[in-house]
């Protein structure tokens, strides 16, 4: 298992089009990538689920990704996060 | 239809523009759902699954539409439709609803829609509760299938006004543009999809209406998208007005229509680069629609004078980003702070000053409070990793200047290769607006790699007039011969550097001197959206070999 925190620092947080491109990237891997965020958790293949955190500005957001691409995926996500939000 | 039966509303406008035309009031395909029990859950839910095949179909051509008429940044919210539709939990619940009550696929699709929208329609914020009206879209598309029904056609012979309560952004990109005219809404927010797309499609649109729908389908209506209002059954005296305002409004637009798309060609074959100057990001789509061929002028100041405290890096970086993504490829030219003591933020803490116009300003403010420049910089070169980004400095005076300027730029970009943060290597220029820059072009040229010449300040300067003073009209002169042979003294002195120079101020939108401009061998001519047309057609007319 990995784990990354990131803290948000989009104004508009995990918007709808973020979490659309956030869903796809965590399509392309076969771990099951979960984000949380105040004791909620989301699986991030979904999009309802992941904009049902309401992430916002300012708050952190644990990622854990589990499965045998796990090196690979927590890369990818962490610079997505970084670069999109 | 009367002086005294006029009625006047205000909505808040999302793109300008006059329409008059009868008034539709549009209503939603709002198919009342049945509960009905079935036999067979799994031939239920075989159609459920044939119906979201041809919803997500539905979905990727209308992506298909918007992507060529209003570009991938707008399109993007029907490929999340998409994703929306494929959504596990989504479809599980379906799913659930159908085997546990044996009821139709409509209900499931309906109740379901209505507890995805729930949970949004309860989140603390503005931006999410407005995500639950994407999933009423979806649902309703859904169940269109379902029923069989068509939604969102327009059946009327003449062009209208749409009024509604509101509108999905799928119901707008569906409309058929020739029969809209323009359209108010209820609802709505400035940051709904529909304002975008309305935006983009460049079609008059009030949101926030405060008008009631009942009893004015049929009637005349006149929506002034410039003033934000609507009128319904106007009078004769306004009528009259707003043709005429309508008639100047036209005839800029066909001049737009019968321009766009043509190169900025003299008739000797002389190319001419055409870029807009803006001050926000709410004018990226004035940039686009006027078919600039780029930005020439990005005033970052709205940045530092919209906010209350110095914009953080990450604030400044997802702005630079939208206008590098928007440009798709195309430059954008971004200046650097230029605040002074008559534009500026009490956070600055600047001293009033006897004569600001030659004052703490611009790069002066700069290369005093390094750390607030060096944050603008980082945010610029990581956002030149998503675009073709420039930056240039205002108010230079002397080589100096910009040799420290290329220091604290290798101090960045030694602090972001230590990060890991990914940057990129943008075009850097100067503003030419003092005479002192004038006169040492040759040396300057040799440390950029363009000019853009600020001919407001640069005529300021050079005149000593202050424009801002009407008792001064009668000594100023806009052509003043100093001013001119001062330009074409800084293109010659540029192009022998290989330096390219733009004119970014008010002269460079005077078509009474495009002509001049260009056989001084200027290359990019930087305009307020609204001229980039009218200059066009002034460079198309020109022939230099005459």
């Amino acid at each position: 298992m990995r784990e990354f925190r990131y803290v948000i620092t989009d104004n508009e947080g995990i918007h709808a089009r973020p979490a659309g491109e956030l869903v796809k990237l965590a399509k392309t891997f076969t771990s099951e990538v979960k984000a949380a965020k105040d004791g909620k958790e989301a699986d991030c293949k979904k999009i309802f689920a992941l904009m049902g955190l309401g992430a916002k500005k300012d708050q952190e957001v644990c990622f854990t990704i589990t499965g045998e691409d796990e090196e690979t995926a927590c890369e990818a996500l962490e610079r997505f996060m970084r670069e999109n939000l | 239809m009367g002086a005294d039966s006029m009625k006047t509303y205000s909505g808040k406008s999302v793109y300008g523009g006059i329409a008059i035309g009868r008034i539709h009031v549009y209503k939603k395909n709002e198919s009342l759902v049945r509960r009905e029990k079935i036999d067979d859950p799994d031939a239920e839910l075989e159609r459920y699954e044939r119906a979201k095949a041809e919803a997500v179909a539905q979905l990727k051509s209308l992506y298909d539409k918007a992507l060529k008429e209003v570009g991938e940044v707008n399109a993007a919210i029907f490929e999340i439709h998409q994703m929306m539709l494929e959504d596990g939990d989504y479809n599980e619940s379906v799913e659930h609803i159908v085997r546990t009550q044996q009821v139709n696929a409509e209900y499931a699709v309906a109740s379901t829609g209505d507890n995805f929208a729930m949970m949004f329609a309860e989140m603390e914020d503005d931006y999410m509760r407005e995500r639950a009206a994407d999933v009423k879209d979806i649902s309703e598309r859904l169940l269109n299938v379902l029923c069989g029904s068509a939604s969102g056609a327009v059946q009327t012979e003449e062009p209208v006004i749409i009024a509604a309560d509101d509108l999905a952004p799928s119901e707008t990109v569906q409309l058929d543009k020739d029969k809209i005219l323009s359209f108010v809404t209820v609802h709505g927010s400035t940051n709904s999809h529909t304002a975008i797309l309305a935006r983009t499609m460049g079609i008059p649109a009030l949101i926030g209406t405060d008008v009631s729908l009942d009893g004015i389908d049929g009637k005349l209506g006149i929506v002034d998208g410039m003033e934000g209002r609507f009128y319904v059954e106007p009078d004769e005296e306004l009528l009259g007005q707003m043709r005429r305002k309508q008639q100047t409004e036209l005839a800029q637009r066909e001049l737009l229509s019968s321009l766009k798309g043509k190169e900025n060609v003299t008739l000797d074959g002389r190319k001419v680069m055409l870029y807009a100057n803006i001050g926000n990001v709410k004018d990226m789509s004035k940039v686009l629609h006027n078919d600039a061929g780029g930005i020439g002028l990005f005033r970052s100041e709205f940045l530092y004078l919209e906010s209350d405290h110095f914009p953080t890096e990450e604030e400044q970086f997802q702005v630079y980003k939208t206008v590098a993504e928007t440009m798709a490829g195309k430059r954008a030219i971004i200046r650097t702070l230029d605040i002074g003591a008559d534009k500026k933020c009490d956070y600055f803490g600047l001293e009033a000053e006897e004569n600001p116009a030659l004052g703490y300003r611009g790069i002066r403010i700069c290369l005093t409070q390094t750390d607030v420049f060096k944050t603008q910089l980082r945010a610029l070169f990581r956002a030149s990793v998503f675009g073709k980004l420039a930056i240039m400095y205002p108010m230079i005076i002397s080589v100096e200047e910009i040799r420290r300027i290329h220091e604290i730029v290798a101090e960045v970009k030694a602090e972001l290769t230590e990060s890991k943060t990914p940057f990129g290597d943008p075009e850097q220029g100067i503003m030419i607006e003092t005479p002192a820059a004038v006169m040492i072009s040759g040396e300057l040229a040799k440390e950029v790699d363009f000019f853009s010449i600020g001919t407001n300040d640069l005529t300021q300067y050079t005149l000593a007039i202050d424009r801002q003073n009407p008792r001064l009209d009668s000594f100023y002169d806009a052509h003043h011969p100093a001013v001119l042979r001062m330009i074409a003294m800084v293109v010659e002195n540029a192009h022998r550097e290989g330096t390219w120079v733009g004119i970014c101020g008010e002269l460079g939108a005077d078509t009474e001197l495009t002509e001049e401009f260009l056989r001084m061998g200027v290359d990019e001519l930087s305009v307020s959206p609204n001229y980039i047309l009218p200059v066009r057609r002034r460079i198309r007319e020109i022939n230099l070999e005459a």
